[in-house]
């Protein structure tokens, strides 16, 4: 049986799709068989990231409709066997997707795939409703800002209240959050939240802080995931998130003020 | 914190400021979201001796359900009535 994962967030433009591409690269570079679904449909975004977009074929919603299978839609990726991609549909609208018919394709994921993760679109609509409904863990993305972390919050109320573990009064769904485009620099001088302010308010068990990083642009650029570039912050980073998700311990890094002493003084940024 | 911060740091962190905004809004939010009705309880326990009248039920096959949205409320009742054939054939052998 898989392990269904759910990248979420409420708002967009927080790093969902770049921390699904990652993780489901650092799960799969550990010998994982995984599988990356885009749910973003008419909006797909997750090929570019994990740079397949020119080998599209069929889509999440061609396999739920029965026009292709699903080893005809999987796109293995180029740097790591282990690792699929699902696309989403680009000229359908969301309701293409039926909660019926993602649980079919998840299904017939689980059987073959040791972990799947489900990369949501924005918002609280159908297509995040339907990213998050079978999930057994939830990586709620989030920005130390305040729109952010008050989507987040409300994402957490509609898992604990519309995933199928809900519904069925089963465990519920484990939340972890994830802290991304951090800056060590601007909360040391009080002008962003910190990781404890954050946490006040959200109280989940933290997977890691991903550190503001001009890698993860580039690495978008290049259609890589970040994870891959093992010598930027954001990449090892993310490396630790998926050691902590299986069960390591790792010390947290890339949060404390690294600028050199002549910034501090002069309060230049980097 | 920068050299020239120190000529001007009398306002507050905006930091603060936002997390004192948010702390507010987070908790007004969840009591809205979490606002149940207190008799659903005893809803479902005299519908379940109603319905035990005429019907033998389980205690599990009945659940409410409370929802609520921006401006709506909706009240949900499930009854999962007993296999009818299968009870008729009990009845008949």
């Amino acid at each position: 049986m898989a392990r269904i994962i759910v990248v979420t967030s409420g708002k967009g433009g927080v790093g969902k799709t770049t921390t699904s591409a990652a993780i489901a690269m650092g799960l799969a570079k550990r010998g994982h068989k995984t599988a990356v679904i885009d749910f973003d449909v008419g909006l797909r975004n997750l090929d570019l990231i994990m740079g397949c977009e020119r080998r599209v074929v069929y889509d999440f919603v061609n396999v739920i409709n029965g026009e292709a299978s699903l080893n005809q839609a999987l796109i293995r990726d180029k740097n790591c066997n282990q690792l699929y991609i699902l696309p989403a549909s680009q000229t359908r609208d969301k309701d293409a997707l039926t909660l019926e018919g993602v649980g079919r394709v998840l299904e017939e994921l689980s059987r073959d795939f040791q972990y799947i993760v489900c990369d949501s679109p924005a918002g609280i609509e159908k297509g995040a409703y339907l990213a998050l409904y079978y999930a057994d863990d939830a990586f709620v993305v989030t920005n130390p800002e305040v729109s952010s972390v008050r989507d987040s919050d409300r994402m957490l109320g509609i898992l604990a209240s519309k995933s199928r573990r809900a519904e069925q009064n089963e465990d519920p769904v484990k939340e972890y959050l994830l802290l991304t485009r951090y800056d060590p620099s601007r909360v040391k001088s009080g002008e962003m939240l910190g990781l404890d302010d954050v946490q006040d308010i959200l109280s989940l068990q933290l997977l890691g802080i991903i550190p503001e990083s001009k890698s993860v642009l580039s690495a978008s650029n290049a259609g890589i995931p970040v994870i891959l570039d093992e010598k930027s912050e954001a990449g090892q980073a993310y490396e630790d998130v998926v050691a902590r998700y299986l069960g390591e311990d790792r010390p947290l890094r890339f949060i404390d003020d690294k600028r050199g002493f002549f910034r501090k003084l002069f309060g230049g940024r980097s | 914190m920068s050299l020239l911060d120190y000529f001007r740091k009398s306002k507050p962190k905006s930091a603060a400021i936002a997390k004192e905004r948010l702390q507010i809004l987070v908790a007004h939010e969840r009591t809205i979201r979490n606002r149940r009705p207190s008799y659903l309880p005893q809803l479902q326990k005299e519908l379940l001796d109603v319905i035990r009248k005429y019907v033998n039920v389980d205690q599990d096959a009945i659940s409410v359900n409370f929802e609520q949205d921006e401006n709506q409320e909706t009240l949900e009742l499930n009854i999962v009535l007993p296999d009818y054939q299968q009870e008729n054939k009990s009845v008949n052998m």
